[in-house]
């Protein structure tokens, strides 16, 4: 009790005591996310506002062997945020400063906590030309929380994955130190990761359990003044890679998905996949759109494949960014549970994808929403196997866990890897994965974080 | 499954056809470039079921309905053949979404204990209820609407017509048991299946299917010291289903008469009308696509039209943002109407 007291105390000097909390009320809140995770209670909730702050806590905890868990909008869905082993949430909502954009290199350096939506607004306003690649999640999501977990948005079919955009970082150690990751290491300028060694590596995809990221540099993308969509439909899901093959060769669309639906009656039965097209004048949006008619015209005359006619209101639905319908179906049961996962798969593997996620909505009578997003040049893409459910209805939670359980199971059997996994789908992983590979994770965990105070219960093997 | 088809069988008078002076059927067909001759052979091979390029060309943009004066259904024989033969206008994905989409779901009502007429049937184009409920010209009317009502017509245009017959006694059922003695029919795709596509096949109807322009006009010449001419040129987009009952086109003219607006006399209007493009998109003719769009559009630039006047709500979906880059106003029948009274309109 002393302990926690002094914690407390600690705590409240860093911050403010406006800032931490031990209030059971705030920490029921910092238990849980929406998803299928056990919820567990944190011993304090804090909310830094600069960087130094974010030291002193670091070091704080390392100092007394408390876990951290950094939290940006809670809305990874898989627990990521669960404080498993209690300790200090360290939510980072309060750092939500963009600190620079540099329109010539085309980058933007912004602090911890700046959601995706706040970006969004700012670029609007202050850089209309400028954008990056956002994501679908509610706007309250945050822009670092996203990198760290390997996020995809809109502009990932044309650049890779959202953490393949970083162009710089601040990180606080676990033992408290403060680093700079890429040229704005060297120099003042943070154009780049390269080319330097890529340390930026040890913090992205590692959930929190290497340091605590307080700045972010991040490219930014010419923002075209026009935008459309196109929906090419087929029903055999075996003919999804082909599309998307030919599609990505050339090189007209902006972001691809794939959506597939039983509900409403008009996405039944179908596959769609849908291209975005942007362009400065109406004859560059015609001939991009040209070219994809064109390459899919194979598909078009076999009868197996076409252009879906759209209602100006699914249209706009489609070009809403992020689509507020993911989030509407996110809470299509009613009782605020959804939890998705979405598999990094080959592009070839979205048949067995499909028909996987068939079988296991069929399998526990539990509805589903799938959502695909292409990575890169279709190099490889997220197949999401995405499941709301009722939290009000303990049997329905059940089946959702297991057939979520299934699903880890069937991603990787398929080939592919589970993204921003749960921890009982990151054991799956780290068992299937190269043992020196493990190991050298390990090893990079123990020299960073000696302690293991950091997001405990992630990426670790027992 | 099967009795619909079995039940109902086209009537169509083969003689007429081998005594046709005209051929007018293919003929006048915008979209393929047919000779007398040519469609002399090509409508032999139609009637005896052979295969025609008409039936792998066609657009089904319903128009050989009305240039048949001879009161034959030509566009029905080729759907029915496209079906037979298994010649699908659409691709099949296009075509499951055709079949899904009037399937009722949990927000479908059955049956509207309220309404008396006179009644309103508004399809499946819910975002035409306010202006109904709202506008002092529909006051007394009361609403049916929902996939339950929902005309199947559009089985023409994806090549599995049987479905209009099999779901086709549902509905009528559906509304039937209202007991109305008259509904109006707001998109005339409804009102030509009950009118036309039932007589064609036999296909008993309990109920006087009314024209929605005709109860229109009926309102507007009640209250026509309140009609503000509007002097306005418009151009008038006529729809596929409009083919099917050419008797209710005088009514456009008549109100188009009562309202003071001149239907600019061009190129692409009244038989010469051409398709808004949205099913030959859906057959995924781009090039013709664009090309029709493109034609209709310039041509409304070229006689000064200052509005374009829609009657099929996807019609406007297709081709009004077209229309207003080129600064023609697009505008449904009713919101022209509620102009020249001074009312709120629904759509702008
Ligand atoms: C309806 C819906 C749609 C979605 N669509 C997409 C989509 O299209 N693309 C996509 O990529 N995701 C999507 N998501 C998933 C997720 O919401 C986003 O990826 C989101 O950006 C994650 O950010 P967050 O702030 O919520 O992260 P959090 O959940 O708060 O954190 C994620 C992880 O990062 C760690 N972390 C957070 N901040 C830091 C930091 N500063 N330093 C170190 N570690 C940190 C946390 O500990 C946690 O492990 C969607 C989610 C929902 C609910
Ligand atoms: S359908 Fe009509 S227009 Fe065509 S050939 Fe027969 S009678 Fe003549
Ligand atoms: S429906 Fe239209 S395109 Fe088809 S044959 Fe008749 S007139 Fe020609
Ligand atoms: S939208 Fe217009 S053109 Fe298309 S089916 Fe309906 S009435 Fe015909």
């Amino acid at each position: 009790m002393i302990e926690m007291n002094t914690i407390y105390k600690s705590l409240v000097e860093i911050v403010d005591e406006e800032y931490v909390s031990n209030r059971k009320e705030d920490l029921y809140i910092y238990s849980q996310d929406p998803g299928m995770m056990e919820p567990h209670e944190p011993e304090y909730v804090v909310m830094p506002r600069t960087t130094e702050e974010v030291e002193k806590i670091a070091k704080l905890a390392n100092d007394k062997k408390i876990p951290i868990v950094p939290v940006g909008g809670s809305l990874s869905l898989s627990g990521l945020v669960i404080p498993h082993h209690g300790g200090i949430v360290v939510d980072l909502k309060r750092m939500d400063q963009v600190l620079e954009v540099n329109e010539k290199s085309r980058y933007v350096i912004i602090e911890a906590g700046v959601t995706t939506g706040k970006l969004k607004a700012y670029l609007e306003k202050n850089h209309p030309d400028l954008r990056f690649s956002i994501p679908d999640a509610p706007p309250s999501a945050t822009v670092v929380g996203n990198i760290v977990i390997h996020g995809q948005g809109r502009l990932t079919q044309q650049y890779g994955f959202n953490s393949d955009m970083v162009t710089g970082l601040e990180v606080v150690l676990p033992t408290g130190e403060v680093c700079k990751i890429g040229s704005g290491s060297v120099s003042p300028y943070w154009f780049s990761l390269a080319p330097l060694p890529d340390l930026a590596g040890l913090f992205l995809g590692w959930f929190g359990t290497t340091g605590i990221i307080t700045k972010l540099g991040l490219k930014l993308y010419p923002k075209k003044k026009i935008r459309d969509i196109e929906v090419f439909v087929v029903e055999d899901p075996n003919l999804v890679p082909d599309v998307i093959n030919r599609v990505t060769h050339t090189e007209m669309a902006e972001d691809i998905f794939i959506g597939a639906q039983p509900y409403p009656p008009v996405f039944k039965d179908i596959i769609m996949i849908g291209m975005l097209l942007t362009g400065d004048s109406e004859d560059e949006i015609e001939f991009k759109r040209k070219m994809i008619w064109d390459a899919l015209r194979i598909h078009i005359d076999s009868k197996e494949g076409g252009f879906m006619m759209m209602t100006p209101s699914i249209k706009q639905d489609l070009l809403e960014m992020p689509t507020s319908s993911t989030t509407r179906f996110a809470d299509v049961m009613k009782g605020g549970g959804f939890e998705y996962c979405g598999p990094i798969i080959p592009v070839e593997k979205f048949p067995e994808a499909f028909q996987k996620l068939l079988e296991i909505t069929t399998k526990y009578g539990i509805t589903y929403g799938n959502a695909c997003r292409i990575i890169g040049r279709s190099h490889c893409m997220m197949f999401s196997f995405g499941y709301p459910f009722n939290r009000a209805d303990p049997e329905n939670v059940e089946r959702t866990k297991s057939a979520l359980h299934d699903t880890n199971v069937a991603s990787l059997d398929i080939g592919g890897v589970p993204w921003k996994p749960e921890v009982p789908a990151q054991k799956m992983i780290m068992e299937k994965m190269d043992k020196n590979t493990l190991e050298l994770m390990n090893r990079i965990k123990k020299v960073l974080d000696p302690n293991g105070i950091m997001n405990p219960g992630n990426w670790e093997v027992e | 499954m099967k009795r619909g088809k079995l039940m109902f069988e086209l009537k169509f008078d083969e003689e007429k056809c081998l005594a046709c002076p005209t051929f007018d059927c293919l003929v006048k067909c915008l979209y393929m470039d047919i000779d007398r001759d040519i469609a002399k052979t090509e409508m032999k091979k139609i009637i005896s079921g052979e295969d025609s390029f008409v039936l792998h060309q066609c657009t089904t943009c319903y128009s050989c309905e009305e240039y048949c004066e001879r009161g034959n259904h030509p566009f029905y024989l080729i759907t029915d053949l496209q079906e037979k033969k298994g010649i699908l206008p659409m691709p099949k994905p296009l075509k499951t979404q055709f079949i899904n989409i009037p399937v009722p779901t949990r927000r479908d009502i059955p049956q509207f204990w309220a309404a008396e007429e006179p009644v309103i049937s508004l399809c499946i184009f819910p975002e035409y209820i306010n202006v109904i409920n709202e506008s002092k010209l529909f006051e007394e009317l009361s609403i049916i609407i929902g996939r339950y009502f929902f005309c199947q017509l559009m089985y023409l245009h994806s090549g599995n017509p049987s479905l209009i017959r099999e779901r086709l006694p549902g509905i009528i059922e559906n509304i039937a048991k209202h007991n109305f003695k008259e509904v109006i029919f707001f998109h005339d795709e409804c009102y030509s299946t009950f009118t036309s596509y039932t007589d064609a096949y036999g296909i008993k109807v309990p109920f006087k299917p009314i024209h929605f322009f005709t109860y229109l006009y009926n309102k507007l010449k009640e209250r026509k010291e309140e009609i503000k001419p509007l002097n306005k040129k418009v151009a008038y987009q006529r729809n596929c289903s409009a083919r099917l009952t050419p008797d209710r086109e005088h009514l456009i003219d008549d109100i188009f008469e009562l309202i003071g607006v001149e239907r600019v006399e061009r190129k692409f209007d009244r038989k010469n009308a051409l398709c808004c493009g949205g099913v030959i998109r859906g057959q995924q003719k781009y090039d013709l696509f664009r090309d029709v769009q493109k034609k209709n559009v310039e041509d409304m630039v070229d006689v000064g039209a200052e509005y374009c006047v829609f009657n099929c709500p996807a019609c406007f979906d297709s081709l009004s943002e077209n229309v207003s880059k080129k600064d023609i106003k697009p505008i449904m029948m009713h919101d022209l109407c509620l102009l020249a009274l001074g009312e709120k309109t629904a759509r702008k």
